[in-house]
């Protein structure tokens, strides 16, 4: 067995066990360690198969931030898993169903698609093999070259969202009171206390 | 990016830096108070990108690889986009100042609306529509939940941005489908893949981008949304959608099918056909019982679009060509009928409900008299424009052998023109009811009377459009 063949059947095993105790750990905090476990092992297969930028992707976007959101959300929220993980056997044969279509859509993208005549569907790789480039410069080119209009709509598409988003919500309120850093600096300490001399048995 | 694909993008960069600046101007001075000025300065420039387009632009430019195409078609639909968006700014200011709803986003969301729908008409790829697609719609969505304390405004919002998502949903069904079985987004691959005997997935691909359209330009089976969505928004939001959009998105339709599945006409046809004709009908028999004019202009849209699409669905340069023409006209119809409908008030308050408008005719002859050239105009009645308009595509119809459709077509017009005719016979023969104010806005009185006359002037050789559209037909159909 090759050094590759073995790391990829220990990031196998670990993958598998690690999405399986996802599901079935009593404890949730642990089944979002799973999870990590699980994303981890991924990113290593994603490297044996030589698509180290996806691997970089799935470590920093789901292990850094959306693993790290789950485990707040289970630590933060109230919400009773063992009554959701009571149910788990009734969903079971829907869970089988599912992944038996899985498999066979899988089979038919694999297996017996049909393009129109004339057309090849596998990726125009052959301008990549031979080079030294890398995956992230090879996604660079493609992105900021050939779908650089198209980077640039999305990024005003985000950018519509943001204004939406603020339009929609932000309400200026006047009855909040507001920092006033200028005002703080340019206070004057002798105009901020007045001594009054008050004479005894008058009063003000 | 090479300078001639810059150059070819040139009046969608500066219509996104100029929101961009807007939007920095917008927080870093006046916020709100700058909103006036902003408007004004955004349908400057949108009229002035709209001439200079129209002016300048030649020949058949392909930028980015075929992703952008700046043609004589996608310039026709630019400049209507651009001169409609506009007009419907100028129209908003007073309506949207005196509601308090005149926040500096607004002009800034219009422009990158039409950003959105510049980018649609010019997509030559799959990704390219969609983005432009989006851009548009989420500008859109917004706009039409402007008035955040009514309930109906954010009502409208959110129906449109729910059944919004599920048409782009569709959409992308559909080009995923096709994307599958033609191996390429590009349109030019596209066409090719899908010539002669296309396999079954492609036509599946199809039909689906087609009801994902079809839901954009609100054509029926898929209009649900259009009464609410045109009840709900405040009234120069409605405008604008009943105007620039729906040009973008046939223009878009008739690309997508054209460009990218012009080898199997009679596959598209068909649906098209379809699509017009459930339109037409619908919007003639459903507006019936409307007494909202904001609903009735929304089945009078659905009615409008079914005859654009019977242009489309003849699937010749004729149709396309009767189709600009349509919609060119439809637009400019739109805008001045919305200009009437923004100066009706009552007591300074908006009113929507047509029987308002009884006995108008006494007390404002002019503008019941432009609404009536207007309302005729929409109607189909001759000699007025729109009977030109809905001849145009009657004649495409029948001469790509759609007779049937046609005389469909004239049947539904009948129909329809009995709504149109009872808000003129409200205005001229209805009984007294508590009036609603005389005066009206100097813009929108402007707008109404202009777009009046051009109703009646038009006649006599429709300012020319023809020819335009028919070049623009014959870029886009070889």
């Amino acid at each position: 067995m090759t050094p590759a063949a073995l790391a990829f059947y220990l990031f196998a095993v670990a993958v598998l066990t690690g999405g399986l105790m996802t599901v079935i750990s009593r404890n949730p905090v642990h089944s979002v360690l799973w999870l990590i476990l699980a994303f981890l092992s991924a990113a290593g297969l994603f490297v044996l198969a030589g698509a180290e930028f996806v691997a970089m992707l799935l470590v920093i976007v789901y292990v850094g931030a959306v693993a790290v959101l789950f485990l707040f959300v289970v630590m933060m929220l109230d919400v009773d898993f063992a009554e959701l993980k009571a149910e788990m056997a009734k969903y079971i044969p829907l869970a089988m169903l599912i992944g038996v279509i899985v498999l066979m859509q899988l089979a038919l993208a694999f297996g017996v698609w049909q393009a129109a005549d004339g057309v090849t569907l596998a990726a125009n790789l052959s301008e990549l093999e031979g080079t030294e480039l890398h995956n992230t410069a090879a996604l660079g080119n493609v992105i900021y070259d050939d779908y650089l209009l198209l980077f640039q709509l999305s990024g005003l598409i985000l950018l519509v969202a943001m204004i939406g988003a603020i339009v929609l919500t932000l309400r200026h309120r006047e009855d909040v009171k507001r920092q006033d850093v200028l005002a703080q600096m340019y206070r004057d300490p002798a105009k901020a206390m007045e001594l009054k001399d008050v004479k005894p048995g008058q009063g003000l | 990016m090479t300078a001639a694909d810059f150059q070819a993008v040139l009046p969608e960069f500066i219509l996104a830096a100029l929101a961009m600046l807007g939007l920095l101007v917008g927080v870093y001075t006046g916020k709100d108070r700058t909103a006036p000025a902003m408007l004004w300065a955004t349908s400057a420039v949108l009229v002035v990108v709209g001439l200079w387009i129209a002016l300048n632009g030649e020949g058949s430019n392909v930028a980015f690889g075929g992703m952008f195409i700046d043609d004589a078609f996608s310039r026709f639909a630019k400049v209507t986009i651009l001169l409609s968006a506009a007009a419907v700014l100028l129209m908003s200011e007073s309506y949207m100042a005196r509601r308090d709803l005149l926040r500096f986003e607004y002009p800034i969301l219009v422009a990158l609306a039409a950003v959105g729908m510049c980018v649609m008409v010019s997509a030559g790829d799959l990704i390219a529509l969609y983005m432009g697609l989006e851009l548009q719609s989420l500008a859109l969505y917004v706009i039409a939940s402007l008035r955040r304390d009514s309930l109906k405004s954010t009502e409208a919002g959110l129906k449109y941005f729910i059944l919004g998502a599920l048409s782009s949903g569709l959409l992308l069904y559909g080009a995923s489908l096709t994307y599958g079985y033609a191996g390429t987004t590009l349109f030019d691959g596209i066409v090719a893949a899908a010539a002669d005997e296309p396999p079954l997935g492609l036509i599946f691909g199809l039909v689906f981008i087609t009801a994902g359209l079809a839901f954009k330009v609100s054509a029926a089976p898929f209009h649900m949304w259009t009464p609410d969505v045109y009840e709900g928004s405040p009234t120069p939001v409605t405008a604008f959608f009943a105007t620039a959009p729906k040009m973008a998105a046939m223009a878009l339709f008739a690309r997508v099918v054209h460009d990218a599945f012009g080898g199997i006409v009679s596959d598209w046809q068909q649906i098209l056909a379809f699509l017009s004709v459930i339109s037409m009908f619908l919007g003639a028999v459903a507006a019936i019982g409307q007494t909202n004019i904001k609903r009735l202009m929304a089945y009078s849209s659905i009615a409008h679009m079914g005859y654009a699409l019977m242009g489309l669905a003849a699937g010749t340069a004729m149709g396309v060509e009767a189709m600009l023409v349509y919609m060119a006209i439809y637009v400019t119809m739109n805008i001045g009928t919305f200009a009437f409908i923004l100066s009706i008030e009552r007591d300074g308050r908006p009113v929507t409900d047509i029987a308002a408008l009884n006995q108008f005719s006494r007390r404002d002859p002019a503008r019941a008299l432009a609404m009536l050239v207007l309302l005729f105009s929409l109607a189909g009645v001759p000699p007025l424009v729109g009977f030109f308009a809905k001849y145009t595509v009657l004649l495409a119809a029948v001469d790509a052998g759609l007779a049937w459709l046609a005389v469909a077509g004239v049947i539904a017009s009948v129909i329809g023109a009995f709504y149109y005719l009872r808000i003129v016979y409200y205005m001229y023969f209805g009984e007294e009811v508590e009036p609603v104010d005389q005066t009206a806005h100097p813009v929108l009185w402007g707008f109404l009377m202009v777009s009046a006359a051009i109703m009646v002037l038009g006649v006599a050789n429709l300012f020319g459009i023809e020819t335009w559209a028919a070049n623009a037909a014959a870029a886009l159909v070889d």
